[in-house]
């Protein structure tokens, strides 16, 4: 890397992450007869495996995989709504993860979450109003009324809802308008750090572009760092600063987004980014996996992307690849790209 | 004469309000082993179309106007068990979510078998062989095992292939899919899609693919329509849309896709949402949101304009052609 790139300043850190789901029932369901024996057994679903990423400070991160990756869980993980199972997570150097709730409280006003599905977000026994007032009010104790109602203003006509709507209900606005509620709701507390799980999947194309465009100008008016959790490449590339690619649970490739788009270098980054259907191309010419993603509960040995590798020998087979930074400023974990295979 | 024609299509929903028209004037035509999209977002009318060419919609809904002519007969006016015989048959659907659509406590053979025996006075082995047959067609490894799992044994996936080749037993002449892929991960779509369209080839089987994925439109289908509102505002050869949109929609809606923009400019957003059908506004349904709105657009329902090999409901449109047209007169 040349001198004069600046270390970006870190915002939000994950070290060595681990959450994994206990799935074996209750204690009676737990209890196996096994060679003459009553043994309690326990399943587990290993939805991430040894995560590190670091969230710099301004910009967009995206987080990318197929369903079941564990890029929600990512997600819920650094908001604190999941409790990690090993590693920890810090926010300007403190560390987040261990904290009781209201110790978090001062965390929770600058980090906050969009969901994706915007008709379950919304409770929809209250009015807009009333959702939008509810965190102003939890994360201000002091404001008086008038400086509450003003906040909620300024960020409805901000978000382009227009204020008098208030006294609305959610069932009475359409999914964009929703959506865009839901970024209100976000961005009444001015945090500087938002997770956005999925925001637009549940919306049509014509509303994603409008969604996208607001986040997009809430970034650069309010300085917010994003970490954006989706399926959809194109987005990705149009949207985010630096990618990360997960699968079955770890993280295969980070990179800029550029580089990432213009040369992938982990196997399955290549097929995924083949797989998105262009307008331009008249043929489908995706790079083909062999199989299925592996069930998360018995996690394959070595690689876990081995099985489906057209790549792969005996050593990512057995040995579990390190991230290793590569020229272009990403970070790749594979075997291949180590040895100059790939 | 083409395999599929359907004219003047009207569909209308019985509502406490009154009625409400979700299809209003649809014609287009489809032929043996062609590839058709329809796209359009939420709302407009693409699946209630995909519906009611198999005349599946059901109460409050009817088809209350129009004529869909297959194989010398109007299905808007056969008998239900008249239509039996083409559902599933003749014609078969693939439904968007395949844990939904397959059976969960009949194994896959049971459910393809059944369908099979009811179609045709077959034995149970050899219906077998055939469900075996198809299975192999789209790609199931050890179909002979596979056949006695349940759906939940299945991933993702593999369901929506067992799904499709369920679609193909009886041999039919269209398969309606209706967003076959948009329950699935991006490499399964492009799978599964490659499958669909490699099957349509072999067997001369007609596609018409309902889904909202332009891009997915563009690998797949030879023709496209383009639906908003309930009603079709442009169809023509999916390379000539692609390339070359007339219509303001269709132009909104491909730059509306991020591939389209300059990456970490804004994306090119059409303004508003489409209209619910009880407040289609008068003229053009689109003018609201029209960035080239005139006069005419906010009084009169704009009709059909040939442009290329397209058809475009626009009344810009027509007006550059009735221009075009002019200048020339005087040359």
């Amino acid at each position: 890397m040349s001198a004069e790139n600046q270390q970006p300043e870190s915002l939000v850190q994950i070290r060595d992450l681990y959450k994994k789901f206990n799935i074996s029932g209750d204690f009676l369901d737990q209890l196996k007869f096994k060679g003459g024996k009553i043994v309690r057994e326990q399943e587990y679903v290993h939805a991430i495996n040894g995560v590190n990423l670091d969230v710099h400070k301004g910009e967009a991160l995206c987080v990318v995989g197929e369903s079941g990756c564990g890029k929600s869980t990512v997600a819920r993980t650094v908001m604190g709504l999941l409790t990690p199972s090993k590693g920890n997570i810090s926010y300007r150097g403190e560390r987040i993860d261990n904290l009781e709730d209201k110790a978090l409280m001062p965390y929770r006003k600058k980090m906050q979450m969009i969901f994706q599905n915007p008709y379950a977000s919304l409770n929809p026994r209250m009015t807009i109003g009333q959702t939008l007032m509810e965190p102003v009010k939890l994360h201000n104790p002091t404001w008086t009324p008038t400086e509450i109602r003003d906040k909620v203003h300024e960020v409805m006509f901000s978000v382009g809802i227009d204020p008098s709507w208030g006294e609305r209900f959610a069932h009475e606005f359409s999914g964009g308008q929703r959506q865009r509620i839901s970024i209100a709701r976000a961005l009444a507390v001015d945090p500087e750090f938002i997770v956005a799980d999925e925001p637009i999947s549940a919306l049509d194309v014509s509303i994603q572009a409008q969604v996208l465009n607001l986040m997009m100008d809430a970034q650069e008016k309010r300085d917010l760092t994003y970490l954006f959790i989706t399926h959809d490449l194109s987005v990705v590339e149009h949207f985010g600063t630096r990618v990360a690619v997960m699968y079955l649970g770890s993280l295969c490739e980070l990179a800029p987004t550029k580089s990432l788009f213009a040369a992938p270098r982990h196997p399955y980054t290549q097929a995924l980014l083949s797989a998105i259907p262009r307008l331009e191309d008249d043929r489908p010419s995706h790079i083909k996996l062999q199989g299925e993603v592996p069930t998360p509960v018995n996690l394959p040995s070595g690689c876990v992307f081995h099985g489906r590798c057209p790549h792969a020998n005996d050593r990512c087979k057995q040995e579990i690849p390190m991230l290793i930074a590569t020229d272009d400023g990403g970070q790749v974990a594979c075997h291949g790209v180590e040895e100059g295979r790939l | 004469m083409a395999l599929l024609e359907v004219k003047n299509l009207e569909v209308s929903f019985g509502l406490r309000s009154g009625a409400v028209k979700a299809l209003r004037n649809i014609s287009f035509s489809l032929e043996r082993g062609e590839r058709l999209g329809l796209v359009g977002e939420s709302g407009a009318g693409k699946s209630v179309l995909g519906f009611s060419i198999l005349n599946l919609i059901s109460k409050p809904g009817r088809i209350s106007g129009g004529e869909i002519w297959f194989d010398g007969k109007n299905l808007a006016d056969l008998s239900a068990k008249e239509l039996r015989d083409v559902r599933g048959n003749r014609i078969s659907m693939i439904f968007q979510d395949p844990m939904m659509t397959l059976n969960p406590v009949l194994t896959i053979g049971q459910q393809m078998i059944e369908c099979l025996k009811a179609h045709r006075k077959i034995s149970t082995e050899d219906a077998r062989t055939i469900a075996i047959q198809k299975l192999k067609q789209v790609y199931i490894p050890s179909p002979e095992t596979r056949i006695d799992q349940y759906p939940h044994e299945l991933s993702g996936g593999m369901r929506q292939r067992i799904v499709i080749a369920i679609g193909l037993l009886m041999d039919p002449d269209i398969i309606i899919a209706d967003e076959p892929t948009t329950a699935l991960d991006v490499t399964i779509q492009a799978e599964i899609m490659e499958l669909m369209v490699e099957l349509c080839d072999r067997n001369n089987v007609a596609l018409i693919l309902i889904t909202h994925d332009l891009g997915v439109v563009s690998q797949v289908t030879q023709k496209a329509i383009v639906m908003y509102a309930g009603r079709i505002i442009e169809q023509g050869p999916t390379k000539e849309i692609i390339n070359d949109a007339q219509h303001p929609y269709t132009q909104g809606l491909m730059n509306a896709l991020p591939q389209m923009a300059i990456p970490g400019q804004r994306l090119n957003q059409i303004r508003g949402a489409m209209p619910p059908l009880q407040r289609i506004p008068v003229g053009c349904a689109f003018n609201p949101r029209c960035d080239y709105v005139m006069d005419l657009c906010t009084k009169q329902l704009p009709g059909y304009t040939a442009s290329g090999n397209c058809k475009v409901a626009c009344h810009m449109v027509a007006d550059m052609k009735r221009k075009a047209e002019q200048s020339t007169d005087e040359v």
